[in-house]
């Protein structure tokens, strides 16, 4: 049991990862592509977070408990994954500009219909 | 002197910053004078930093070292190679920012500060990647440029062709960035390092490789290729050169794609070179597969092309591939003749570029049928491009030459005439171009297929059609090619090169210096000669290359649908994936 709750969090990243991909590539709307997209950032968050957790340990803030007296989870990731969020809400908000021009200028978001570039 | 590393990031940002508050009280001279000078000491101070760079030097930014071997901190590595890249991406955007000088039409009135900022901001991100010494700020910066970059690409926001462009850009590099970030989580879940040579010895602590090494070496790999733009991860390239600003183009095909190539380089030389990382042989077969793989399918694509801006960034595909066999055979002489190729690419490409930004704004075209014969007036441009091509081709004494002739002394035997033959296609492609457009050689050419973009009703980056063409606009692409010759005349600019990549690189192992050869005098030679009679056949005789079926297929593949290339971007991971294997099951 313990082993499966181990691997736990690494299949649910890949698995979050998949289905963010495999939604991008049958995409029928960019709004919804974008938002695969972010499925696909939310799968590294869930990983990160995973790679961090410690059995029994409590956050790592140490306001109120003295540094050493009881097991932390790993604060670096923690770093990471905001650094990340900030990132992916950079790219997801320039996205959705583009779909508002995309949707504009060729007056669909359905990427099957886009047809100016090819060949 | 490894305390000012980080001022090479921090001052265009802060430039940047200042430049977007100013934005509103600042006329257009002012506020490109001030990013000019902003971007200028920056290549200046990397220039100085690059000269004092030996031995090479770490920056653990806010003091936060390593204590008893374990670090948190983020560390910046200013070496020969990381130091290089960031100098040539500073002068490819000084030179970009004058090439646009004055001239350039961007869309958003009264805020004359914001593209020069968006091209600081660039020019940060792509200096904090080529500098990033952890993998998780290089995953950051990876970001910061791409996200600048699908910017800038869409720049013209109102045209149509843009958007679609920009979006696929988009997409399909950030998928990349988070592929690579999956990879740095699982790194840091089995070493518990993020500094790269840190992890690297984590690794090969830990033993032989298994499964999570292969992982993280394919996604890592993949999100670096995707923005190195090789096969199968190249789709979005020729699409974002289509429709992005010339001054961009010249950034995006001169360096920003390089630096995937160096990523793959540097991540693969610090984390996965031991013996707990990917062994030698696997890596080699990943690299050259997709190396052959990328330097056919680009050159094919180039030649078939009609949109002149398409056809150049096809080259870069084709040239990325060169890239990747060069560092694939894994010697020091390869990296030589990679990095000289890289420095001189840059000049020959961007040059190129900056040529075809003058046809656009003079005949609101980038179709080579369409502007047949109608540049017969400039004569100046013509002249460059013609050298550019030639350049392109490996012409002696040029940087593009010596870079591809030490490359092809180390790769040796039949990927040797794959070299050549990548380069005869696309040089003989951007000569057929020349011949066309600029001397009105060869009959017209007859209609179009219906399955392609034709670069025709482009709207002039000026604004309006110009009627003579800005000084700047000649100044930048002629000096671009003295650069690119530079590096192929300058005594001992080749020995300054391959030591610096050799001290970081193949482990302080001295090589010669790289120089010119009879044997690579006469490939370069051979090269020029085949591709202007490649030219010149297809400009006497169009009958002889009508396009066979299969490049036919081959171009239906580039579909400008996003789902499309992310499918391929999965395929792509699963065949490194492969590639890599026997090396994970055998040990």
């Amino acid at each position: 049991m313990t082993a499966v709750m181990h691997v736990l969090p690494y299949l649910v990243a890949a698995w979050v990862f998949l289905a963010g991909c495999y939604g991008l590539a049958t995409s029928r709307n960019l709004i919804h592509a974008v938002g695969c997209l972010s499925v696909c950032q939310a799968a590294t968050y869930v990983l990160l977070l995973g790679v961090g957790y410690r059995k029994d340990a409590t956050a790592p803030v140490f306001s109120d408990i003295r540094p050493g007296s009881r097991p932390v989870v790993d604060p670096v990731v923690q770093a990471l994954t905001l650094t990340d969020v900030v990132v992916g809400a950079t790219v997801t908000a320039l996205l959705l500009a583009l779909v508002v021009q995309i949707a504009k200028r060729h007056g669909t978001v359905d990427p099957d219909e886009l047809s100016e570039l090819r060949g | 002197m490894n305390d000012l590393l980080p001022l090479l990031v921090a001052v265009p940002i802060l430039g940047a910053a200042l430049l977007v508050v100013g934005s509103r009280r600042m006329s257009r001279p002012v506020a490109e004078l001030a990013a000019c000078t902003v971007s200028g000491g920056t290549a200046g101070l990397a220039i100085v930093l690059l000269l004092n760079s030996s031995p090479p030097m770490t920056e653990w930014v806010g003091g936060w070292t390593p204590v008893n071997g374990e670090s948190v901190g983020i560390v910046l590595t200013g070496d020969g190679p990381g130091l290089g890249m960031a100098a040539l991406a500073s002068l490819l955007t000084l030179a970009a920012m004058v090439y646009s000088w004055h001239y350039f039409d961007e869309p958003p009135r009264r805020h004359a500060g914001s593209f020069p900022a968006l091209m600081l901001l660039f020019q940060a991100g792509m200096c904090g990647f080529a500098l990033a010494g952890d993998l998780f700020n290089l995953f950051v910066w990876f970001e910061l440029m791409s996200v600048v970059a699908y910017a800038l690409t869409g720049t013209r926001v109102e045209d149509p062709k843009v958007v679609q462009g920009a979006l696929t850009f988009a997409v399909v590099t950030s998928l990349g960035a988070y592929a690579v970030l999956m990879g740095i989580g699982m790194l840091y879940a089995r070493t518990g390092e993020l500094a790269l040579t840190q992890i690297g010895r984590g690794l090969d602590a830990h033993g032989g490789p298994d499964a999570l090494t292969l992982a993280a070496f394919v996604l890592i790999l993949t999100g670096l290729l995707v923005k190195s733009a090789a096969v199968p991860f190249h789709f979005w390239l020729p699409d974002a050169h289509a429709v992005a600003p010339t001054p961009v183009c010249m950034l995006l095909s001169g360096v920003m794609v390089e630096l995937g190539t160096y990523g793959v380089w540097r991540v693969y030389g610090t984390v996965f070179s031991g013996p707990g990382g990917v062994p030698d042989d696997d890596f080699r077969r990943v690299l050259l597969v997709l190396g052959v793989l990328t330097a056919v399918v680009g050159a094919v694509m180039c030649w078939y092309q009609r949109h002149i801006k398409r056809l150049l960034a096809c080259s870069t595909v084709a040239h990325t591939g060169l890239f990747l066999i060069g560092i694939g055979v894994l010697t020091p002489e390869g990296d030589d003749g990679v990095a000289l190729y890289v420095l001189g690419h840059a000049g020959v490409k961007a040059a190129l570029f900056a040529c075809t930004g003058v046809l656009l704004d003079r005949y609101g075209s980038v179709d080579e049928r369409a502007l047949h014969g109608r540049a017969r007036e400039l004569r100046p441009v013509a002249v460059m491009y013609v050298i550019g091509a030639l350049a392109l081709a490996g012409l002696p004494p040029f940087g593009t030459a010596l870079g591809k002739a030490v490359t092809e002394e180390a790769v040796g035997g039949p990927l040797t005439v794959l070299m050549v033959a990548a380069t005869v296609l696309t040089a003989g492609a951007v000569l057929r171009v020349a011949a066309g457009v600029f001397f009105g050689l060869g009959p017209e050419p007859p209609g179009s297929d219906t399955y392609e973009t034709t670069g025709t009703g482009e709207e002039p980056e000026t604004g309006s059609r110009i009627s003579r063409v800005p000084d700047t606009m000649t100044a930048v692409p002629a000096v671009l090619l003295a650069a690119a010759l530079a590096v192929g005349v300058a005594p001992g600019f080749a020995g300054l090169v391959s030591h610096g990549v050799s001290e970081s690189g193949s482990g302080g192992l001295v090589v010669s210096a790289p120089h010119w050869t009879p044997h690579g005098v006469l490939l370069g030679l051979a090269s020029t000669l085949l591709a202007t009679g490649l030219a010149a056949l297809a400009v006497t005789r169009p009958a002889l290359l009508t396009a066979p079926d299969w490049t036919q297929s081959l171009r239906r593949l580039q579909s400008g649908h996003v789902g499309d290339y992310v499918a391929w971007l999965l395929v792509g991971a699963v065949l490194l994936g492969a590639l890599a294997l026997p090396g994970v099951t055998g040990s």
